[in-house]
């Protein structure tokens, strides 16, 4: 699992620039798929075959990450930037970012400004270590994307990196793809684009594959910490079944079905009520006529930032539970 | 040129009454379309078929007809009318604006208070739009009856002003310039066909996009836009969104859509080889129909060129001629491009 997540969480990959990530995920996985489809959006489908008497399922990672995107470049060289998807100021300062050819940045903000609340995303800037405008743009154009540069490490059992939101996810339907011998339903692997920035992919995806029943697979927030925002998710508690989260209520037979299976093969599993956020499956259920959804979450701490926290347990037991619940039959 | 944008901008055109502005469009494009239609939300579409007989590919091109204006919402046993706005209006540009309305025109002025009558910290605070009202010198609530009904939308009064170097002063830019594009657009002969949608409902929702792309199912989307310009003083040049006199913005990513990198790549290209001047847009704040056509049914790869104005959503917006016909050539040469 470690050299996948590295893999996974170290490669670019911002909402709108997927494709680098893409060509990592397509090539991690598909000798183990029937087909491989990538569609206008950029989403990477991944379908593999049922024994015909099963459900259509969809199963949706997203694969993007949050970014910091380039509106100007001035005199001195300093790159101003916007935000993709949820970069925060406080996640952002004096952090490091990498741009798609390897330019690297800190990031920082006006000196003339003294109280933190009044920096704005709008008031920091990008140093690429040039000297002047010139030699800038030779490096970075206007509406090139960086990303926080972090390389994985390895803590008593738990990984800390950039993007855990939502490699995560990828690597438990990549280990999920390969471990599955049984397969009683057409599953649908959808690795999707533009989540964090409205759950683009997923919404076209959802309504191509027009499934029986789709499953989210993303990243969820702890309430573990001290002082965290009252949450009854704790890391290492084992892969959470979601109930509901701003974007989504989960389709209760779905929610039930996880249960079930979680039960069968006898894992630690948790349940999820995120008061905020939201994933994929919101964009899923509400698809054409409607399609019973839920969603299985991987528990990670300080979301959105530089360096996301996840356990291995948690992921080695999400890869089960999806595995147990694609080998039976699903009915609903 | 000029006097097609003057027609459309001073139509009256709110979102959900875009009745006058479609049947001027109408009436411009019936000659130079195959069919021509409006659907059930009220888009207008129009369809050109290409020259291409084996052509199967289809290319929408979005503007959208309605503009922010206001609604009126009761009147006061004085005869003044309370409303509220439709669309995203700042109400510290409101007072003492003139504007028109229902079908007859019916001329009102925005007021409020006057200043000596407001308390210390009213005249301290923004006024908000509960305190403002229309008057349309009726002195009473029967008079003012007889003119004006609930539910009639109002406009700003404000007729096309060419002035400067250049520029136009005109109210609705955003997008009625969008729309004057699109009808010079349909005047040449393309090989793929073209489905030029003019759209209801984007100030209060980008309702009517989703519904035409629904409906066309095109494979290619460009939406024109008539986009904020902040190239003005006290404010620092990195927040600036487009400037003036620039050309056309191509929009790389704004709130509601990421463009499309090879249609983006492709509209570089085509300005560069065809000497049209072109710039990037900056904020990526706001929104606009690409939101709902990019993600329509299975997903459609599209773009967002608009002139850029200054002071959009109040009376008196203002953009350059150059930077509209630098607009119009490039969705020209979108459209052959895409051959």
């Amino acid at each position: 699992m470690k050299d996948l997540l590295k893999k996974l969480t170290e490669t670019y990959g911002p909402s709108g620039n997927e494709e680098e990530i893409r060509r990592v995920i397509e090539e991690e996985m598909h000798e183990y798929v029937d087909e491989i489809d990538i569609d206008v959006m950029g989403n990477l489908i991944a379908y593999k075959k049922g024994n015909g008497q099963g459900k259509k399922v969809m199963l949706s990672a997203h694969m993007d990450q949050i970014g910091l995107i380039v509106t100007h470049i001035d005199d001195n060289g300093f790159l101003r930037f916007s935000n993709v998807g949820g970069i925060s100021v406080l996640n952002t300062i004096n952090g490091r970012v990498i741009f798609k050819n390897g330019i690297m940045g800190t990031v920082s903000y006006e000196e003339e400004i003294e109280n933190i609340k009044d920096i704005k995303l709008n008031r920091m800037y990008i140093d690429i270590g040039a000297s002047d405008r010139e030699e800038a743009t030779e490096k970075v154009s206007i509406g090139d994307v960086a990303v926080y540069y972090s390389p994985l490490a390895e803590s008593n059992g738990r990984y800390i990196g950039g993007a855990m939101d939502n490699r995560a996810g990828c690597a438990l339907l990549i280990k999920t793809i390969k471990e599955l011998k049984d397969c009683k339903n057409d599953a649908y692997f959808v690795f999707t684009v533009q989540e964090e920035v409205g759950l683009r992919g997923a919404k076209t995806s959802a309504y191509a594959i027009n499934p029986d029943v789709g499953i989210a697979v993303d990243v969820t927030s702890t309430g573990d910490t001290p002082k965290a925002r009252t949450m009854a998710v704790k890391l290492g508690a084992g892969p959470a079944i979601k109930v509901k989260d701003g974007s989504v209520i989960c389709h209760p037979k779905v929610k039930d079905l996880m249960i079930d299976r979680a039960e069968d093969i006898d894992i630690p599993y948790q349940i999820e009520v995120l008061e905020w956020g939201g994933t994929d499956a919101g964009a899923i259920h509400l698809t054409r006529e409607g399609i019973p959804s839920g969603a299985v979450s991987i528990p990670c701490r300080y979301v959105h930032s530089a360096n996301e926290m996840v356990d291995e347990k948690d992921l080695e037991n999400g890869v089960k539970l999806l595995v147990k619940i694609l080998e039976n039959e699903i009915e609903l | 040129m000029v006097e097609l944008l003057r027609k459309l901008t001073e139509a009256r055109g709110v979102s959900g009454n875009e009745d006058e502005v479609r049947d001027i469009i109408k009436g411009e494009i019936s000659p130079l379309v195959d069919k021509v239609y409006t659907d059930g939300i009220g888009n207008l579409i129009a369809y050109k078929k290409g020259k291409s007989p084996d052509n199967k590919k289809r290319i929408m091109l979005c503007a959208h007809m309605d503009e922010v204006g206001f609604i009126i919402t009761s009147i006061s046993e004085n005869g003044m009318l309370k409303f509220r706005p439709v669309g995203g209006i700042d109400p510290r540009i409101l007072i003492s604006k003139r504007v028109h309305i229902g079908k007859n025109r019916i001329p009102g002025v925005l007021g409020i208070k006057a200043i000596h009558l407001q308390e210390p910290n009213e005249r301290k605070n923004a006024v908000k739009v509960e305190q403002m009202y229309i008057d349309i010198g009726a002195n009473s609530k029967e008079e003012a009856a007889k003119l004006v009904k609930l539910g009639d939308y109002a406009i700003f009064d404000s007729k096309m002003v060419e002035f400067g170097e250049n520029k136009i002063k005109a109210k609705a830019l955003d997008d009625r310039v969008g729309c004057a594009v699109l009808i010079e657009v349909l005047k040449e002969e393309y090989e793929y066909d073209v489905y030029a949608c003019f759209t209801v409902q984007e100030e209060v929702g980008l309702r009517g996009a989703g519904v035409a792309a629904y409906h066309v199912e095109p494979d290619i989307a460009m939406v024109v836009e008539g986009t904020t310009c902040s190239d003005v003083s006290g404010v620092d040049e990195h927040m600036y969104s487009t400037i003036m006199g620039s050309g056309p913005a191509i929009t790389i990513m704004d709130g509601s859509s990421i463009s499309n990198k090879k249609l983006v790549d492709m509209l570089k290209a085509l300005g560069d080889a065809k000497g049209i001047p072109y710039q990037l847009k900056k904020g990526t704040t706001g929104g606009n129909d690409a939101g709902m056509i990019h993600t329509s049914k299975e997903g459609v790869a599209t773009c967002v060129v608009s002139v850029p104005c200054r002071y959009i959503h109040s009376p008196s917006s203002v953009m350059d001629k150059s930077d509209f016909k630098n607009t119009i050539e490039l969705v020209k040469e979108f459209v052959k491009g895409c051959e």
